[in-house]
């Protein structure tokens, strides 16, 4: 039986009824056809999946669509038209952070996750916090390169 | 324009640039089109049921209750489904006795290994196919299991195909100079067991096809993530009983490759084929599990190596006997038995020896399907290789850095042959080492090591110089028969604005494709690279070519691009001469602009566009106007364009724990003329860290039953962000002469030698204890065996 939830995702009410089996990133992909939502393992491993839930990063793969209800989601689709982390992918751009992009919607939240709480991580606190999330195309490297870049601008630009 | 001076070397160059690759912006949004994105009107989803056992006949299949279940559209069987799919024999023509049995996409009475899909289930949602196929009995007879390469091997072995004879796949011997005379004549030998273990691709995105027949047109449009989109034009069109005009191969964004999706699944040819039995789009994604157990897995050697030297250091022989499994089957098109001849190709390569004597054997097992994944043979040839190199510097008490100098094929000495044949046109091994010996500062290494010591704390430096393989000419397939393409095609167009469209035959799968392809093309042309739009992916609209695999997109379908900018370039000029009444050889184009021989702009190509399209009436009569060229390219002086470098690690390793930690590593790596410094490093890094991880964690664990027990990303470990060092990267420059551009591949060198360079350091950092470690992953437990702390 179909339960009825109601869920703000990247701002927009929704009002769906879905299955008690479904996933959020499911939902959130065929349901909402936010398909920047990846799923990389379905158990919780790789981090592709990775959104936003009531401000923090969770696997949307193991979180129910169900579980969301009265939440506020928010995907890559949205903090990429809120502009919140526009400084953050032309960092991923300019030092070629990204190959395949298919991990790159988890790392930007992950990343993102992180330099809120830490304005200024050094890289072994970077990689530390990024390992949960798997790429298997760039090495790292770049990406933490990216991060730091991000920090270092962020700060500049409050001094 | 002025003679003599290349444009590549034009002051507008786009080559040699880290320009940012155009396809980012929507991938980093989230907006990117992968296979596993995508929806059509009235698609289904497939869902199979695989073997649980690794090796059974199938004796009945009672889909009663799955047919029943909600929302299934079908349940076919292997009987069911090869009346519209033909079996295929992976085998090609020039690897001489190489034999494999028919593969069906379902198996129709016997499966061979554990996740082989023996019916399909196709309902409204994956969930609903998932739940029917569950409902699915299928009755098994449990038949012997062949669970490893040794057994496999072993005169009472059954033969997993009974018509085969026996396990035996393949086997190569090469005999080269005279090893016999060189081994008897040496001061000293090493020899060691390199034991490689099995592992796989892990591309972040599972393998995915999108199939959808249209009965009104008698078509197959295929949306798959595949490298080589031609290739599987015509394999799906052969096996459906088609004309390759009846198929259309779509490739969008793919999220990994890595040579996992260059290869013909069982269960993809099936999802094609059910799209065709049901007239309606089939769509299938692998879960995690079904990826573990049916993309190729790779490496699983154990190699048997020995090596000859003098007192002086000189080397005077390698000799090596290896042993591989491929799984039931020899992969279909390109064969399960490659890697194991560029084992024989590649072992010694970097080396002056002429002696080098080797033989190779592929075996059948019933586990899953082995085949060519990023680096194919060049880790196990590399990690022999430098491994005895160390070796024989051990028992000489020379330095490694020293042995290497005093064997490498000296830079001044091309073209070169290797021991095994291998043509080499112009490598820079000494000016490589040379260059990372400086980088990594290898005298300061050395004395930290030395002071560490003292406080036990037990680090070491390892390194491994590498030859690749790339731009690989019809040698590789074509002479044995595949249809996969070695030439490549770009088409090159001016549009009504000015701008530059270009199509062609290579993919991208996230390298940088697109990027480079836009340099190359902007270059050549003279546009501006935000004028230059690229098109990749389509069968029904690019040029017909061979694909991105074996580092090839660059070298091969950069030039063809080249050739084909050139080319615009030279038809855009006639129109300019015929518009400007000048003589079309004094004139040039940068920018997007017709330039004089003073450098003064006179026409835009949105203007040369405008009367071309529009204002034809306007130009002489006999004259016509082509705005639009196509060039090929294949390579043709040299079978391989070979590249080389050096890698080298630094490490620690804990004696209690048996924990490795990498400390750093460095490359430097000679990929021939450089399009995007940038791309080439990321290329590097990232097959660097894959080389990591097979140096240190991956393997897919088999029990004695062929039972893969860590089938999930969990169990199955790869590097993350914590464990992985950042890495430094230099270049040697040295363009082949085969091409106008001089660009050779770099998208493997960084996994061939990795897992080497990480064995050399932890036996150096362990050398105190006369550890010597020839197996990978080096897991703690190996560590901790070998330093005596656990049995
Ligand atoms: S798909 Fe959710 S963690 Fe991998
Ligand atoms: S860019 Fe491909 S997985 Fe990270």
């Amino acid at each position: 039986m179909n339960q009825p939830i109601r869920l703000t995702v990247n701002g927009e009410l929704v009002t769906a009824a879905v299955a008690p089996r479904q996933h959020l990133a499911d939902f959130l992909r065929e349901t909402l056809g936010l398909t920047g939502t990846h799923i990389g393992c379905e158990h919780g491993v790789c981090g592709a999946c990775s959104v936003r839930l009531d401000g923090a990063v969770v696997r949307g793969c193991l979180v129910y669509a169900v579980q969301a209800d009265g939440a506020r989601v928010d995907t890559i689709e949205g903090v990429s038209d809120s502009g919140e982390i526009a400084d953050l992918q032309a960092a991923f751009a300019t030092r070629n952070a990204l190959q395949c992009g298919y991990c790159t919607p988890g790392m930007l939240l992950a990343a993102q996750e992180l330099l809120l709480v830490n304005a200024a991580p050094d890289r072994e606190t970077i990689r530390d916090r990024l390992s949960g999330n798997y790429c298997r195309c760039t090495g790292y490297h770049a990406i933490v390169d990216a991060v730091e870049a991000t920090a270092r601008a962020r700060a500049e630009a409050k001094r | 324009m002025s003679e003599g001076l290349s444009p590549l070397d034009r002051p507008n160059s786009y080559i040699g640039r880290a320009v940012p690759r155009p396809n980012l912006a929507r991938l980093l949004q989230g907006r990117g089109l992968y296979v596993s994105d995508m929806t059509l009107p009235r698609m289904v989803h497939v869902a199979f049921v695989r073997s649980p056992y690794a090796h059974a006949r199938i004796a009945g299949i009672d889909a009663g209750a799955a047919r029943t279940a909600p929302g299934v559209v079908a349940v076919v069987t292997g009987a069911e489904l090869a009346e519209v799919c033909t079996p295929w024999v992976g085998v090609l023509t020039h690897m001489k006795g190489l034999k494999s049995a028919p593969q069906h996409a379902i198996a129709v009475d016997r499966a061979c290994w554990v996740g082989e899909a023996v019916a399909a289930v196709v309902a409204t949602t994956r969930a609903e196919a998932e739940d029917a196929a569950a409902l699915v009995e299928v009755s098994y007879e449990e038949l012997p299991v062949v669970a490893d390469m040794e057994a496999a091997l072993a005169p009472d072995a059954p033969a997993i195909h009974p018509d085969l004879g026996d396990n035996l796949a393949f086997e190569r011997k090469l005999d080269a100079g005279d090893v016999e005379a060189a081994f008897a004549s040496a001061d000293a030998v090493a020899q060691a067991e390199f034991v490689f273990g099995r592992h796989t691709g892990v591309t972040l995105e599972a393998r995915a096809m999108l199939a959808d027949w249209n009965p009104g047109e008698q078509r197959l449009t295929v949306y798959q993530g595949t490298q080589a989109p031609h290739m599987m034009q015509n394999i799906i069109a052969k096996h459906l009983g088609l004309e390759e005009t009846q198929v259309r191969v779509v490739c969008k964004d793919v999220g990994g490759s890595f040579g996992v999706k260059v290869h013909v699944y069982a269960d993809e040819m099936a999802t094609a084929a059910l799209a065709r039995m049901l007239r309606r789009p089939v769509k299938y994604v692998a879960d995690r599990v079904e990826s573990f157990l049916t993309d190729i897995h790779a490496r699983d050697h154990r190699c048997k190596g020995r090596i000859a030297v003098n007192r002086q250091g000189d080397i005077l022989a390698f000799e090596i006997d290896d042993l591989t499994a491929i799984g039931p089957y020899s992969m279909y098109p390109r064969t399960s038995a490659i890697e194991a001849n560029q084992v024989v190709n590649l072992v010694g390569g970097p080396y002056k020896t002429p002696n080098y004597r080797a033989r190779a054997r592929v075996a059948f097992t019933n586990r899953n399907v082995m085949c060519q994944y990023r680096a194919v043979g060049h880790p196990i040839a590399c990690s022999v290789t430098e491994g005895l190199v160390d070796l024989a510097a051990r028992e000489i008490g020379m330095d490694p850095v020293e042995i290497r100098r005093r064997n490498l094929l000296p830079d001044d000495s091309y073209p070169a042959q290797s021991a095994s044949g291998m043509k080499f046109e112009a490598l820079s091994h000494h000016a490589a080492l040379d260059k990372l010996v400086a980088m990594m500062n290898y005298p300061a290494l050395r004395a930290e090591q030395t002071d560490l010591r003292a406080k036990g704390i037990y680090r070491g430096v390892g390194l491994a110089s590498f030859i690749e393989v790339t731009n690989p000419s019809a040698a590789f397939y074509g002479v044995g028969g595949a249809r996969i393409s070695s030439q490549d095609g770009a088409s090159v167009r001016l549009d009504a604005q000015g701008a530059v469209v270009c199509h062609a035959s290579v993919t991208e799968q996230g390298q940088g494709t697109e990027a480079i392809l836009a340099q190359v093309v902007a270059s050549a042309v003279g546009a501006t690279l935000d004028k230059v739009r690229i098109i990749l992916g389509d069968t029904d609209h690019t040029p017909y070519g061979g694909g991105t695999w074996a580092s090839r997109a660059a070298g091969i379908g950069g030039e063809a691009a080249w050739r084909a900018g050139v080319a615009l370039r030279e038809n855009i000029l006639k129109v300019a001469g015929v518009m400007l009444q000048a003589d079309p050889s004094a004139l040039d184009i940068t920018e997007g602009q017709v330039i004089d021989a003073t450098g003064q702009a006179r026409v835009g190509l949105d203007e040369i566009a405008r009367v071309v399209y529009f204002r034809p009436d306007t130009l002489p009569a006999d004259f016509q106007a082509e705005l639009i060229a196509t060039r090929h390219y294949a390579p043709k002086a040299y079978p391989f364009a070979f590249t080389n470098g050096v890698q080298a690690s630094w490490l620690e390793v804990d004696i209690k724990t048996g924990f490795i930690r990498l400390l750093g590593h460095w490359v430097v790596e000679d990929c021939g003329r450089i399009l995007n410094p940038q791309l080439v490093d990321e290329q590097i890094r990232g097959g660097v860290v894959q080389g990591l991880g097979a140096a240190l964690f991956e393997k897919c664990e088999y029990d004695a039953r062929a039972q893969m027990l860590n089938a999930n990303m969990a169990d199955y470990l790869v590097p993350m962000a914590s464990e992985t060092p950042d890495i430094q990267i230099g270049h040697i420059e040295t363009p082949t002469a085969d091409s106008m551009l001089g660009a050779k591949g770099a998208g493997e060198a960084g996994t061939a030698g990795a897992a080497a360079a990480v064995v050399n350091a932890v036996n150096d950092a362990l050398s105190p204890f006369g550890v010597r470690l020839a197996e990978i992953p080096l897991t703690p437990e190996l560590v901790l065996k070998a330093l005596g702390v656990v049995l």
